[in-house]
């Protein structure tokens, strides 16, 4: 007589289910990634990076070809917000003049959420080379104070 | 045109690795669009961070190498990163039929443009045909 094991039909789901992720996430390490734009899929664009310093956050964000007049940088409360229009080829190409096309196109749009409070008065935004580049000053009570120790 | 290096097969590869003797830098390929138009070939290249004069675009024995260097260098200490600005590289195999001559360059928002126009030999002529 068979016997009804639940732990089996368990294991086996789990099995399956680490099939399906196998390998995901390990080669999606950003330090592995490199700066290729593969630019179709459902993934999140454009791509950023986030440094700080002891006044300043900085946002980098990979926006080659985007048309300036286009590029919205907008924040409400503590969300940054990144808009754009990655311009088409200008004029009209026939599908079958092209040899190659791995370039994408299009609207796109990206919020962050930003890890300290910031000046909403002093956020800078420039576009060079490709890149869009953010400075937003931290906010007064973001900023690290030295505390003195009083020896007693 | 024909692809000189083994490029993106899968988006898994996308760092080939060119060889050097010394140096130890990453390249990686950046993606291309290339098509014709009345003249000839169109390439346009994401380059993202690559100066005008940290490009370097040449054509020898009919193999046209692109070649960028970002500079941009990110202030402060990284919190957060999703990419790597590592150098561009990418070369083609140009056809016989390209005027290697009047080639030109623009590089403008990241996006690098050449023009490849075509020989005037290659041309397509239009040839009448008369019907008796």
């Amino acid at each position: 007589m068979a016997q009804w094991n639940p732990f089996e039909d368990v294991d086996a789901l789990r099995r399956e289910i680490d099939r399906a992720f196998e390998g995901f996430g390990s080669r999606h390490a950003p330090s592995e990634r490199a700066a290729f734009l593969p630019g179709r899929g459902p993934r999140r664009y454009p791509l950023i990076n986030l440094s700080e310093d002891k006044d300043r956050l900085y946002i980098e964000a990979l926006t080659p070809g985007v048309d300036p007049q286009s590029l919205e940088v907008s924040m409400l409360q503590n969300r940054l917000t990144l808009a754009g229009e990655k311009s088409r080829i200008a004029g009209e190409v026939k599908p079958e003049a092209f040899h190659r096309s791995e370039r994408a196109s299009g609207k796109f749009v990206r919020s962050v959420e930003l890890p300290v409070e910031v000046d909403e008065t002093a956020i800078q935004a420039e576009y060079k080379n490709g890149l869009l580049l953010v400075t937003l000053p931290k906010a007064a009570k973001a900023k690290p104070k030295q505390i003195t120790v009083n020896v007693a | 045109m024909a692809e000189k290096t083994v490029a993106t097969s899968s988006q898994e590869r996308s760092t080939p690795n060119r060889e050097g003797t010394r140096s130890q830098e990453r390249y990686v390929t950046p993606p291309v669009d290339i098509y014709e138009n009345g003249d000839g070939l169109v390439v346009k290249a994401d380059l993202p961070g690559v100066a005008k004069e940290n490009l370097d675009v040449r054509v020898e024995n009919n193999l046209l190498t692109i070649h960028g260097k970002p500079t941009h260098v990110a202030p402060g200490d990284s919190i957060h990163r999703e990419y790597e600005l590592v150098n561009f590289f990418r070369q083609f195999e140009l056809n016989e039929r390209v005027d290697r001559s009047k080639i030109s360059a623009d590089l403008k928002h990241g996006v690098l443009t050449l023009l490849l126009p075509k020989a005037e030999e290659a041309k397509p002529r239009k040839i009448d045909v008369r019907i008796n």
